[in-house]
């Protein structure tokens, strides 16, 4: 009995670390917490030590810890890498070539090391551990690829492993069936391997699981098992190692290079996701509504290759075309190709349309379409900025064959002093194009293509720039690498104003004039809205989160919320969504999807009632254990304590435990993508619970 | 180091046969190993796995099973039929009895070693006793149809399970009956493929464990005839199979080349449930691993790649030293080649035939590394194929290159070669003086005047060459005290003063050759003027200087007791050491014993020191004339050698030294050859042994103080062979590994990621 859920031990954290503070100043962040037993508890610290903890149950809720000792010292941060043993016999941790066993009645440890040679076969660095749930065994996962199996581990001398080695790469987490009379493992190649009774000849492969595997995880009763995926997916395996169901929100790609992107058609939040496609995800319903492959090419699942990948993405503004940027980082020579997709109404895709190969000689740093709603298709041209200190403008062409096709070519090529182009976009009406060589902005009659006027604002090169909308959109909005938030006024060809302010993303809102600004300054994240006719925002929060905020969107309602309060006017028509980076343990770039947004402009409650209770259902049928914590889920508490601060109520901390403990009581195992469902409806409203 | 002139020599062919099955001695420290050429080794466990004897094959003589008995007896058995004890001393087949079964493929012996269980193609187990001076027909067990390829007895010695085609089978010894039949089958897709059951093993608790060729390895409760557990490790087959003594451990080797161990482990901490578990692979191997064996500390295999690899358990081994290595052996632990210096010749000695090489030579020079073209090719210029079925046992030409000897275990060859421009003439030496063969060991004197022959029992032949082309036997020497071992090393002084040889019992005897030549002994008394001597026999004679009034000799050649005279009717206790006594006057002393086995000898040309290396990798220095450890011998002794050089695990084969620089000594073994320089210190543990590639690049004041005794260069590698030609130049003759495997059938095919 205990807390496989994230939150439920974030909340038991927050009462542990009311107790423990006078006792443990070390304990400042308690990362994670596994049981053994059910008086004990087990604790990581930033410290890099396993702390027991005795817990007597006193009145009510609460619980006492009243012992504490250091069973483990040198702990690695990831829960992979510890285990306990049989019968809560002992632990097991692992780190670098160390492995340390820990025998609870015995208090006697023992440690083990592997050669740190580095054969040609690569390191031999553990990843992670599974103890076998009946007998003495340690199943360890090491960085070359080899699974060892550790027996005899109670002697200092007369232990002994065995070898299993399937994977070409780290084997990335390993678990035991509930006999244990077969093992698992998983790793970058995206194959599910069932080792059985522990022999390398007999084994099985469930193959194609779509990206590498971080965690695997069995039920309790041993009928299914499951993995999840770096692209944050949950795949249900049946016993026989037969799939079963995927489990599948957002993509997490490897690096969110297209940006955040509204597809204008069907509202969807667009941006990479598997390997090479381009995923269209809905944020109302937490779905992928269709994934596109633009790479076409197979997708090698093997660390350190160079592949290509998608990395900049456009819609024209009545989505009929979509652009597309895919590169393979080459040292020397980058290999580009631009292609040009139309959607295609019967088969309700994007087809296709022109592929261009190399359409500038070194990286595209932007792209954006140019569609006047007058002049319908024969307005709509493309601009790409390369660093090749060029930005090159794409118009349609009518093939010469019957059928009256059209394809893309080259229009125009423009520079600028032989600078980097490195942003583009165009005004509201067309017919200016800005585009911003490294210090200077240059704007650009979209007609004629001649150069109309520069703006720059020293020192520091142009990280952002943006036209204003409707009312004003005289204003060009620029932001500098030295920390310039710079408002030119078109008319006058002088600066409106200026403000000192770090801005990471810039990103105007299509349906008012309002632009959000996100800044990065001492370590925190803070947004700031405004209009370009005034220096003044009409709204600021600073402290959005401790990640740089790395991308944001603006998401057009279906239709217009009523909202009262004044200071959230600007959210009337669209919500904002952002993306942060997460300092994640290996140091990898996270993908993170805050929904920030405050409760009252979240849909009703009847629309998320049934999404609850849905997952509660699901959770019984299938109880596939989820014991591993995120980083995602570590995020939502900061959104948490955003939303409080906010509003400052404090009755809704109330409100927000005691659903927590409906949750902890009723459902001990959830899946990933329910859990994450239930963070999110956590975040959102509380209220909607009291009528449940 | 100094600079060489290097001959490179690439061009010795020499394949060694595979290993064909391998047997521990039962609580002894032997291993005694077969190869498919028919040659049995035995090793020795306590002196650093070195290669203590070595019996030559011989063609009609396979060897298919190898066990020992009634304590140090080595049985073996073989597709002849016949079943051959081995005599250990004389290094030699023994005698044969035939086994009446057809071809032999398996062969144990009870844990008593009183009874050997054959198992034949004829489906046959029979039962031998052993009783002194051979081996007695017993009976016949239950006789059915199928090869018996594997036998083990129960350790109570009252079952018999033998492994066959498809099926295995338990005996009762008392009744002879099959007691149990075991279907060993393998079913893929309905039909039923051919298993062979390529070993097996009957564990004290009832249970039998089986390897087959369809690369499992099953544990059989074979009173149920049940299977309680089976282990697949391999595609390919599982060849051999061997159970430790304690029986908690298992090796099997396989046909690809890997050996798994098993180890018996308890399935939970303090319980007594125990199960087999595969723990470690080792891939030492390219081709079948057809035998293993288990020690209590290493596990064992010998493939048919020729080698003998020795992988210590490390849990077994108290301190981390020379046991704690792992060893390869593919080479023998003595010389194939020979080298006539003047003539620059070298001889190679193969299982049946010799040849005769001329290194090419050079007139170039250059500098260090630089590889030199050659003005005139090395030349082949003799082959010498021994008649009949049996193998070479030694060779050796002499140092002018006109005589070439070698022998069989049957007979003795000596040959004269003859120069005439570029062409070669050979003849045979008619009339050898028949002597008692096999000879172990042949080395000529160092002006080809005369060749020494190590025989059996500690004797040493004595042979002088006559011109133009004939010999006669000159003398006999025997060690004083009598020895039952061969003679398998030998050294003689350059200046023709001095021999030494080591027996099978380690024991070093250094011969007096001008003593028995002239025939003057000390004090005046001549060999020929002895009068009649025994043990407890007086007589007085006078002694050097002082007078002498009694003397005695206590037992044969230990030396001799004698009062001298002091005057005034005083007299003084005296032992003279066994050199100054008339009956044993050619032996001058004996090397105190180090109980480990001597791997190499040389006498100094200038010093007539003898320095002797040990298979523990010891370096002594014995004077000769005063009998004694130099004082740079004490010191090493003192001091002791670098850590590095004491966990070396392969033996130093041969010693030889510079004359112009009268501290070096040179020795090599298989991955290495050394300069040995007296003058400079020894290195301690903290210094870097090999540093010879760190020096170079130091400057030269660095480097003076970085230098220490040990020069050493592994560039080298396998070496053979290394000599010195003359003074700064020298022959070293490579076998590279790849050219063996070359000469080798394909290994089993396997799917390599990545490849």
């Amino acid at each position: 009995t205990f807390f496989c859920f994230h939150s439920d031990i974030y909340f038991f954290n927050i009462c542990l670390e009311d107790c423990l503070s006078s006792l443990w100043k070390h304990i400042l962040h308690v990362s994670d917490a596994v049981d053994a037993s059910s008086e004990q508890i087990f604790l990581w610290s930033d410290t890099f030590q396993l702390v027991s903890v005795k817990l007597t149950k006193a009145a009510g809720q609460d619980l006492e810890a009243k012992e504490l000792s250091v069973v483990l010292d040198g702990v690695d941060a990831s829960p992979k890498c510890i285990a306990f043993g049989r019968e809560g016999e002992y632990v097991a941790s692992v780190k670098e070539v160390n492995l340390q066993v820990f025998f609870f009645k015995r208090k006697q440890l023992n440690r083990f090391s592997v050669s740190t040679v580095k054969t040609k076969s690569g390191n031999n660095q553990f990843a992670c551990i599974a103890c076998h749930p009946t007998e003495d065994c340690i199943a360890t996962g090491h960085a070359d690829g080899k699974i060892r199996l550790w027996r005899n581990f109670y002697h200092k001398k007369d232990y002994t492993f065995s070898t299993l080695h399937w994977h070409h790469d780290t084997v990335m987490d390993l678990a035991f069936s509930m006999e244990g009379t077969s093992l698992l493992s998983g790793g970058v190649e995206s194959v599910l391997v069932l080792w059985h009774n522990e022999s390398n000849c007999q084994k099985d492969f469930l193959p194609r699981l779509g990206s590498a595997i971080e965690y695997i995880s069995m039920s309790s009763d041993g009928t299914l098992c499951c993995t999840l995926h770096t692209d944050n997916r949950i795949t249900i395996i049946n016993s026989n190692l037969r799939f079963s169901k995927s489990i599948q929100g957002l993509i997490k790609s490897r690096d969110v290079k297209t940006g955040l992107v509204v597809d204008p058609r069907t509202k969807a939040l667009v941006l990479n996701g598997e390997p090479g496609h381009l995923q269209f995800y809905c944020l109302q319903s937490d779905q992928q509504l269709f994934s596109l492959d633009i790479v076409q090419r197979q997708y090698i699942h093997q660390a350190g290759l160079n592949q290509a990948d998608l990395v900049k993405v456009a819609f024209s503004a009545q989505g009929k075309w979509l652009a597309t940027v895919e590169e393979r980082e080459e040292v020397t020579d980058p290999e580009l190709q631009l292609k040009l997709w139309l959607y295609d109404e019967e088969t309700q895709s994007f087809k296709l349309n022109t592929r261009i190969n190399m359409p500038h000689e070194d990286h595209i740093t932007d792209m954006c379409f140019r569609e006047m709603d007058e002049l319908e298709d024969d307005s709509l041209i493309l601009v790409t900025a390369g660093r090749d200190c060029v930005f090159k403008v794409w118009v349609m062409v009518e093939d010469t064959d019957p059928e009256g096709s059209v394809s893309w070519s080259c229009d125009f090529v423009g520079s600028y002093h032989n600078y980097q182009a490195t942003n583009c976009c165009f005004s509201e009406d067309g017919s200016l194009l800005a585009v911003s060589f490294e210090e200077t902005v240059t704007v650009w009659d979209s007609i004629t293509w001649d150069l109309k006027c520069t703006f720059c604002h020293p020192p520091g090169k142009i990280r952002n720039i943006c036209f204003g909308r409707l009312t004003c959109s005289k204003y060009l909005i620029g932001a500098t690498d030295y920390g310039f938030l710079c408002c030119w006024n078109l008319l006058s060809c002088a600066l409106e104003w200026s403000a000192h302010l770090n801005v990471l993303v810039l990103q105007p809102d299509p349906l008012s004039e309002h632009i959000a600004a996100v800044s990065w300054l001492s370590k925190e994240s803070s947004l700031f809205v405004f209009k370009p006719n005034e220096p003044r925002p009409i709204y600021i929060q600073r402290n959005l989160c401790k990640e740089k905020i790395q991308l944001a969107a603006f998401v057009p309602r279906d239709e217009p919320e009523t909202i009262v309060s004044e200071k959230y006017h600007w959210l009337r028509r669209s919500q904002l969504f952002f993306l942060t980076d997460t300092q994640v343990r290996n140091s990898e770039v996270g993908l993170t999807t805050l929904l920030h947004t405050p409760a009252h402009v979240l849909p009703s409650a009847s629309f998320l009632c049934p999404i609850f209770i849905n997952s509660l259902l699901i959770s019984k049928e299938n109880k596939s254990a989820e014991e591993v914590a995120d980083e995602v889920e570590m995020e939502s508490e900061k959104t948490e304590d955003d939303s409080d601060e906010e509003r400052g109520v404090t009755e809704m901390e109330q409100e927000d435990t005691s659903a927590m403990e409906l949750l902890g009581e009723m459902t001990r195992k959830l899946s990933k993508s329910q859990e994450k469902e239930l963070r999110k409806i956590r975040k959102m409203d509380y209220s909607w619970i009291s009528a449940f | 180091m100094g600079e060489f002139e290097v001959h490179r020599v690439r061009f010795f062919g020499l394949v060694p046969a595979g290993v064909r099955c391998l047997a521990c001695q039962p609580r002894g420290g032997r291993l005694a190993l077969a190869r498919t050429d028919g040659a049995v080794e035995v090793y020795n466990f306590a002196a650093n796995y070195f290669q203590e004897k070595v019996i030559p094959g011989h063609e009609t003589r396979s060897v298919e099973a190898l066990c020992w008995a009634a304590g140090d007896r080595l049985f073996g058995a073989g597709l002849s039929g016949d079943i051959t004890e081995y005599d250990l001393a004389l290094l030699c087949a023994a005698r044969s009895v035939d086994g009446c079964g057809g071809p032999i493929w398996s062969m144990a012996a009870n844990s008593s070693g009183t009874l050997l269980a054959i198992g034949c193609e004829d489906g046959s187990v029979k039962l031998f006793q052993v009783v002194p001076g051979g081996i007695q027909f017993e009976r016949n067990l239950d006789r059915r149809k199928g090869r018996i390829l594997c036998l083990s007895w129960h350790p109570s010695d009252t079952h018999i399970a033998a492994g066959s085609i498809d099926f295995l089978r338990v005996f009762d010894v008392c009744s002879g009956q099959t007691v149990q039949r075991i279907m060993v089958n393998y079913h893929v897709l309905k039909v039923r493929r051919e298993c062979i059951v390529w070993s097996i093993a009957f564990l004290s608790n009832g249970t039998i464990v089986t390897s087959d060729s369809f690369g499992r390895v099953q544990f059989w409760d074979w009173q149920r005839g049940t299977l309680m557990e089976s282990h697949t490790v391999s595609t390919s087959a599982v060849l051999s199979l061997a159970v430790s003594e304690e029986e908690d451990s298992i090796v099997v080797g396989t046909s690809t080349g890997a050996t798994y161990q098993f180890q018996l482990l308890p399935v939970k901490m303090g319980s007594l449930e125990k199960r087999w578990v595969r723990t470690k692979p080792f891939q030492h191997h390219t081709h079948d691993v057809r035998a293993v064996a288990h020690s209590s500390t290493a596990l064992i295999s010998g493939g048919l790649d020729a080698q003998l690899v020795i992988r210590p358990l490390m849990e077994k081994v108290q301190k981390k030293g020379y046991d704690a290595a792992l060893r390869k052996f593919t080479f023998p632990h003595r010389r194939l080649v020979s080298c006539a210096r003047k003539a620059r010749l070298l001889l190679f000695q193969f299982s049946q035939h010799l040849e005769l090489w001329r290194l090419g030579s050079t007139d170039e020079t250059g500098k260090d590394g630089e590889v030199l073209p050659l003005c005139r090719m090395p030349e082949h210029l003799v082959q010498l194929k021994s008649k009949g079925p049996e193998h070479i046992y030694c060779s050796c030409v002499s140092p002018c290159g006109s005589w070439i000897a070698y022998s069989t275990a049957s007979r003795f060859h000596l040959y004269r070669v003859q120069y005439e421009g570029d062409g070669v003439s050979i003849k045979k030496v008619p009339k050898v003086p028949k002597l008692l063969l096999p000879a172990y060991q042949l080395q000529f004197s160092s002006d080809s005047g005369s060749l020494f022959v190590a025989s059996a029992r500690g004797s040493v032949h004595v042979l002088q060459l006559l011109e133009p082309g004939g010999c006669k036997h000159l003398h006999t020497f025997r060690p004083p005290s009598g020895s039952s071992e061969a003679v398998y090393l030998l050294a003689s002084s350059a200046d023709g003063h001095w021999l030494a040889a080591v027996g099978g019992d380690w024991a070093i005897h250094i011969y007096d050759m001008k003593c028995f030549k002239v025939g003057a002994g000390a004090g005046g008394m001549t060999p020929t003027s002895l009068p009649p001597w025994g043990a407890g026999c007086q007589w007085v004679q006078r002694i050097g200087p002082l007078p002498v009034s009694h003397c005695c000799i206590p037992r044969a050649g230990l030396g001799m007791g004698l009062w001298e005279e002091m005057g005034g009717g005083h007299r003084w206790p005296r032992l003279l050491p066994s050199a100054c006594c008339p009956p044993a006057l050619q032996h001058h002393s004996t090397v105190p014993m180090y109980n480990c086995a001597v791997t190499a000898l040389a006498i100094h040309p200038i010093t007539n020191n003898l320095v002797i290396a040990y298979s523990d990798q010891q370096l002594f220095e014995f004077s000769i004339p005063e009998k004694q450890y130099t004082a740079w011998s004490r010191m090493v002794q003192n001091c002791g050698l670098h850590r590095v050089w004491l966990e070396r695990d392969s033996p130093i084969t041969h010693i030889t030294f510079n004359p112009k620089n009268p501290s070096h000594i040179l020795l090599h073994d298989t991955y290495m050859f050394c300069v040995l320089d007296k003058s400079l210190p020894l290195p301690d543990n903290s210094a870097l042994l090999m540093n010879q590639s760190t020096l170079k690049q130091l400057p030269e004041t660095a480097r003076q103080r970085q230098l220490h005794a040990f020069k050493i260069c592994k560039k080298f590698q396998p070496l053979l062979y290394a000599d010195l030609l003359d003074e700064n130049c020298l022959v070293m003759v490579e076998r590279p590994i790849m050219d063996i495997k070359t000469q080798l059938p394909l290994p089993i095919q396997q799917k390599k990621f990545g490849t």
